[in-house]
């Protein structure tokens, strides 16, 4: 059988499914909706709370882990999904484009981070 | 080689209601993967200071963002309730000669999901 490098980006889908599956409902929850309609106490996303927070070393590491991994679980899927709607031929095209756009996603994520 | 690819109708997901599940559930990762992106913004801003952090908060409150997270959010779930819903499909977990049965794979997911959803919580209005 050819050598393949699909194992990496099925790991990595896989990955970011179990991490989107157990993290990003509460994210949505707290800091899309519960926070802009005012569900929370006063002040509980201030900048001064929310800057220290992330100013944390593990803090950070968790957020690079929970931007990074979701995108290579959307460009895997997303991949599929348009071959599945009915676009062949650009399959190699469409590889590049959606794990790149991963990869770039995941380079800012760091930089944002490690910056911060 | 060039491989044999049977021709679809490009409506073919919505022939039955279990194909449009798949295909709600494969558009899920847009909104999860379009979440994260928003959630980098918001650091990115947080990174820049106040007045760049309360200007983001405050578009957040926009009705277009809210609408944008309810949809999000029902994705989100839907993207949770099918992931843990095939670990025993996934994973065939044996104990001796009995397969475990799927419950026992799938519960502990929920539990795990709402211990991990309140430690979340806590860290970030409390902790």
């Amino acid at each position: 059988m050819a050598k393949s490098n699909e194992p990496i980006w099925w790991s990595l889908f896989s990955a970011g499914g179990v991490v989107a599956a157990f993290l990003i409902p509460i994210h949505i929850l707290l800091l899309g909706l519960a926070g802009p309609l005012g569900w929370l106490p006063q002040g509980a996303l201030d900048y001064g709370r929310m800057a220290d927070l992330v100013a944390h070393p593990i803090v950070r590491l968790y957020c690079f882990v929970l931007i990074s991994l979701p995108l290579f679980h959307w460009a895997h899927r997303f991949r599929f999904t348009l071959a599945d709607l009915g676009i062949h031929g650009i399959d190699m095209l469409l590889a590049v484009v959606c794990y790149g756009a991963a990869i770039v996603g995941t380079l800012i994520a760091a930089q944002v981070l490690w910056t911060f | 080689m060039k491989p044999y690819i049977r021709q679809m109708p490009a409506g073919w997901w919505l022939k039955r209601p279990s194909y449009l599940l798949f295909m709600l559930r494969e558009l899920s990762s847009v909104f999860v993967g379009g979440y994260v992106v928003l959630f980098l913004m918001m650091i990115r801003r947080l990174a820049q200071g106040p007045a760049e952090y309360e200007a983001f908060m405050a578009a957040l409150r926009s009705p277009l963002a809210i609408l944008f997270h309810v949809v999000a959010l029902a994705f989100a779930l839907l993207h949770t309730i099918t992931w843990f819903n095939l670990t025993p499909k996934a994973m065939a977990v044996w104990r001796g000669e009995e397969r475990l049965p799927p419950a026992m794979m799938i519960v502990p997911n929920y539990v795990g999901w709402v211990v991990v959803s309140g430690v979340i919580a806590w860290v970030v209005l409390g902790g």
